[in-house]
């Protein structure tokens, strides 16, 4: 491991224990106003799908898939599909790997 | 039958009892957290960051979802001041929790909140969330809080040794489709989200702005789809109700 792999995780553990601790650390001191909490409160949702949505659309990277044959998009749908009709994060997941391998390699698609 | 009712609760728990009650509520989230912490170690030792490094992650960070999210940047080239910043954003999230903790740790030694700071994780805080609401008076509830903790913390580095050496073992393992683990995860948390009012929207401009901005460097297209995406969010519930001005909470 070289000197930036370990600024990298010096640097993750020092924003996320920063985040963690400001207001423990501050006790009543510091209090949020309740349109920044709901601020807060949609930064999950944003900041997940912004990640995902283009892994999912342009699997590699370049080229849009939109095809029902895109091992991502099958699995993406069925992990969505399982989350809200289960409830249980596990099934999500566990459903969601287990179409995306059957798309990928049963199926030989890619 | 005692007919004499005692003044305070009978037990108020010890704290090596608040210690093990909060370690054992949180068992059902350890079970949920273990093959993400397999796979987050059998990504890491095909990653740049290498069976060396993955351990080291988890035990300093100790955020699941940051940690996927460094691999996949570290993964395509991304700078170390891109990383951390990414982790700053995802992790926002933690500040919610620690705003509504709070109130609990104003009467704990600073050490008690550094170690409870460190520790707090999406899984603890839903623990103990949940035993803060109830009987409040309990002296040692900071021993709860800490068994959650540290049960998530044994079980994260547990799990992540065990994915790294399994990585390490049978590197074919991580080109079995692992990496999709990552979306699976990541979706299973979001959909149940977008039930609640603004969640699509939020959802749908972040996706929006995210493919828009895919190609900009340092990840901007990552960062402008968030803030995109909360802009959105905080604009439709200032629509949907107005100006909370004066609310107390």
């Amino acid at each position: 491991m070289n000197w930036s792999l370990w600024a990298v995780i010096a640097g993750m553990a020092a924003v996320t224990f920063a985040i963690r601790y400001t207001l423990f650390g501050l006790g009543g001191r510091l209090r949020f106003a309740p349109r920044v909490q709901q601020a807060l409160r949609h930064v999950p949702v944003a900041v997940l799908t912004a990640i995902v949505v283009p892994m999912v659309l342009l699997p590699d990277g370049r080229h849009w898939d939109l095809s029902w044959r895109n091992p991502w998009l099958a699995g993406a749908l069925a992990s969505a599909a399982l989350a809200l009709g289960t409830r249980k994060l596990l099934a999500a997941i566990a459903g969601g790997m287990a179409v995306y391998l059957l798309w990928r390699f049963g199926l030989g698609l890619r | 039958m005692d007919s004499i009712p005692s003044p305070s609760p009978p037990h108020p728990a010890g704290r090596s009892t608040e210690f093990f009650h909060g370690a054992r509520d949180t068992l059902p989230l350890l079970l949920g957290a273990a093959p993400f912490g397999l796979i987050f170690g059998a990504l890491a030792s095909a990653s740049p960051l290498g069976v060396a490094g993955a351990l080291p992650m988890s035990a300093l960070v100790f955020a699941g979802s940051a940690q996927f999210i460094a691999l996949s940047l570290l993964g395509s080239g991304a700078s170390v001041l891109v990383v951390v910043f990414t982790t700053l954003v995802v992790n926002l999230r933690h500040l919610l929790y620690a705003a509504s903790l709070q109130p609990q740790m104003a009467r704990l030694p600073q050490r008690w909140r550094v170690l409870l700071a460190f520790w707090l994780t999406d899984e603890t805080f839903a623990t103990v969330h949940h035993r803060y609401t109830r009987d409040d008076d309990a002296p040692f509830k900071h021993w709860y809080t800490a068994g959650s903790g540290a049960a998530m913390y044994l079980n994260w580095l547990g799990w992540t040794a065990a994915g790294a050496w399994l990585g390490a073992a049978s590197p074919a393992l991580t080109h079995l489709g692992l990496e999709f683990a990552l979306v699976a995860t990541f979706v299973g948390i979001v959909a149940p989200l977008l039930r609640e009012r603004p969640g699509m929207a939020v959802a749908l401009t972040a996706a929006a702005v995210a493919l828009a901005g895919r190609d900009l460097p340092y990840k901007l297209g990552l960062m402008l789809a968030a803030c995109a995406g909360v802009a959105v969010g905080v604009w439709m519930d200032g629509r949907r109700r107005p100006a909370p001005v004066g609310e107390t909470r």
